[in-house]
């Protein structure tokens, strides 16, 4: 299984969640885990998928993701969970 | 599994903290270059570091997408040239032509800078090592990306006092070479004692002769991040204040050991070490003086900050030492003025002071590094300022180093620009009483004895 992180943060508007997940459902990027918060109106979503069943490349989900964000007026970001594993557990 | 706490203060830290890992350096062994007739060895050295190096850029650049986190340099350091060049080169003219074969290459495999240029002469030197030495000037001034070294002592042989009387004629003769550029190319030099053999950080990185064939170190970063955690612990006691610079260091240390581990499997090539190193960027927020401003500190250079920096120093290596099997390079923190908007803050405020920062690099790495001083400063001087400072390396077993740039043109009170990661700084006032029969002398002051600690 190939675990990427997708963060979403920026301003609360209607339909983020299910803008993001159409696009991650035509990749064929299947989402194991979502936690969703708003702190003083900004939208802050953390999303666990796997990735694995995606054929395009990490730069390239990545850079899609990113324009995505952008035109839904937030910030996507993508990023492998190693990251996130290495520094937060021992 | 991951929360969205953690997951947003790595992000944080990348984002808002100036997070990154500083550099991935790859080590190249030379010695299968080595000739007597210098076309081959400049062919055989170009031909070597452009395939070893070929995919190092690209690399960095794919594992900085995959994992979000900015991955600023990617460099290149080499076997020392004076020993790669020794049989072919007889003449310093010899050594420039090289000297522009690695700025080629560098510039060929799209890296920033490659070090190497060096000659490790503690105890003596070859006369291939003079003949580098005496090239430095013509070969920084002739190259864009070539960063030079010279090991002029360590505890083991002690100081070689003709080196280092050589060196201090060396950078002057450097800054002049570079005078249209400010001096530029004596940031480009940098002179060690105890030097490591896998400092992956410019200007004083280069593949030392126990090195594999080929090696990945990298270097990491984030003083931003200690001093972001820190603003968290305002006032708290030491014991809490080492506890939160232990923890930020070893989270910033793990992702530079997930990048070594990662940039090693794509490379094929075995990951050396990571460099724990706090090295500061002229950006605001990522430096080493507002850390030890947040410790406590009106500025940099008030009396406390010696013990500060010591402390420190201490936690951010025992934090990253347990985040990472390898550790190695300079790890320390940095205090280069140029490079630090505190640092440059506080020598215009009158904080701080070249004697200060003198005593600082007695419990930090690396020495006085980036430091401007006035472009008529006498070479004797110059070399009386590296004589010090390698002292201070031999006696406490320690790697010291000495970076300055006498800027020529310009005097204490005005400022030099670098550009870049290399910042700008005020010029400094060096103490201006002679030393001229000191370091005249010739010779060597001989290695320390390792007892009697006082």
């Amino acid at each position: 299984m190939e675990k990427t992180i997708i963060t979403v943060v920026g301003k609360d508007t209607v339909g983020i969640i299910a803008r993001v997940c159409t696009y991650l459902a035509k990749e064929q990027i299947n989402i194991l885990d979502i936690s969703q918060t708003i702190v003083d109106g900004y939208f802050n979503m953390m999303m666990v998928t796997d990735t694995s069943g995606c054929a395009k490349g990490m730069k390239e989900l990545s850079d899609e993701m990113k324009a995505l964000g952008e035109e839904i007026g937030v910030v996507i970001r993508c990023q492998h969970e190693d990251i996130f594993q290495m520094m937060h557990r021992i | 599994m991951i929360n969205i706490f953690e997951v947003s203060e790595t992000n944080q830290m990348i984002e808002q903290e100036n997070l990154d890992v500083r550099t991935i350096t790859m080590g190249i062994s030379l010695l299968d270059c080595i000739d007597d007739n210098l076309e081959n060895v400049r062919n055989r050295v170009y031909d070597k570091i452009t395939r070893m190096a070929r995919d190092l850029v690209k690399t960095g650049e794919d594992i900085s997408a995959e994992y979000g986190i900015p991955i600023v340099n990617k460099r290149i350091s080499i076997t020392p040239a004076a020993l790669v060049g020794g049989a072919a080169c007889k003449s310093p003219e010899d050594f420039v032509l090289l000297a522009q074969t690695l700025d080629q290459a560098a510039k060929e495999v799209g890296v920033n800078f490659i070090g190497g240029y060096s000659a490790l002469v503690s105890k003596g030197m070859t006369k291939a090592d003079e003949f580098l030495i005496r090239s430095i000037p013509q070969a920084l001034a002739a190259t864009d990306r070539v960063c030079s070294s010279v090991n002029l002592g360590s505890t083991k042989t002690g100081i070689n006092m003709d080196a280092v009387r050589l060196m201090g004629d060396i950078v002057l003769e450097t800054a002049k070479a570079t005078a249209d550029k400010d001096s530029l190319g004596c940031a480009k030099l940098v002179v060690f004692c105890n030097a490591p053999d896998d400092n992956p950080f410019m200007a004083g990185a280069f593949h030392g002769v126990t090195e594999a064939d080929a090696i990945i170190n990298v270097g990491v970063s984030g003083p931003g991040v200690v001093k972001h955690a820190l603003t968290q612990v305002r006032d708290a006691n030491f014991e809490v204040l080492c506890e939160t610079i232990k923890k930020t260091a070893f989270k910033i240390t793990r992702v530079g050991q997930l990048v070594a581990r990662e940039a090693a499997r794509r490379l094929d090539i075995p990951f050396g070490i990571i460099d724990l190193s706090l090295a500061p960027t002229p950006a605001v927020g990522d430096s080493v003086a507002e850390i030890l401003e947040e410790i406590g500190l009106e500025m940099a250079g008030a009396p406390g900050t010696t013990a500060a920096l010591a402390m420190l120093n201490d936690q951010v290596k025992k934090g990253g030492i347990m985040a990472s099997s390898y550790v190695g390079g300079l790890s320390g923190a940095f205090i280069p003025v140029s490079e630090d908007q505190g640092m440059i803050d506080a020598v215009n405020a009158g904080a701080l002071t070249l004697e200060k920062l003198e005593a600082m690099t007695c419990v930090c790495s690396v020495g006085l590094d980036m430091i401007a001083i006035p472009g008529d400063t006498k070479a004797t001087t110059i070399a009386g300022l590296i004589a010090d400072e390698m002292a201070i390396g031999m006696v406490n077993q320690k790697t010291t180093a000495v970076r300055v740039i006498p800027v020529i043109g310009k005097g204490v009170g005005e400022t030099v620009e670098f550009g870049g990661l290399l910042g700008y700084a005020p010029i400094m006032p060096v103490n201006t009483f002679g030393c001229e029969r000191f370091v005249n002398r010739g010779g060597r002051i001989p290695a320390p004895v390792h007892s009697f600690k006082n």
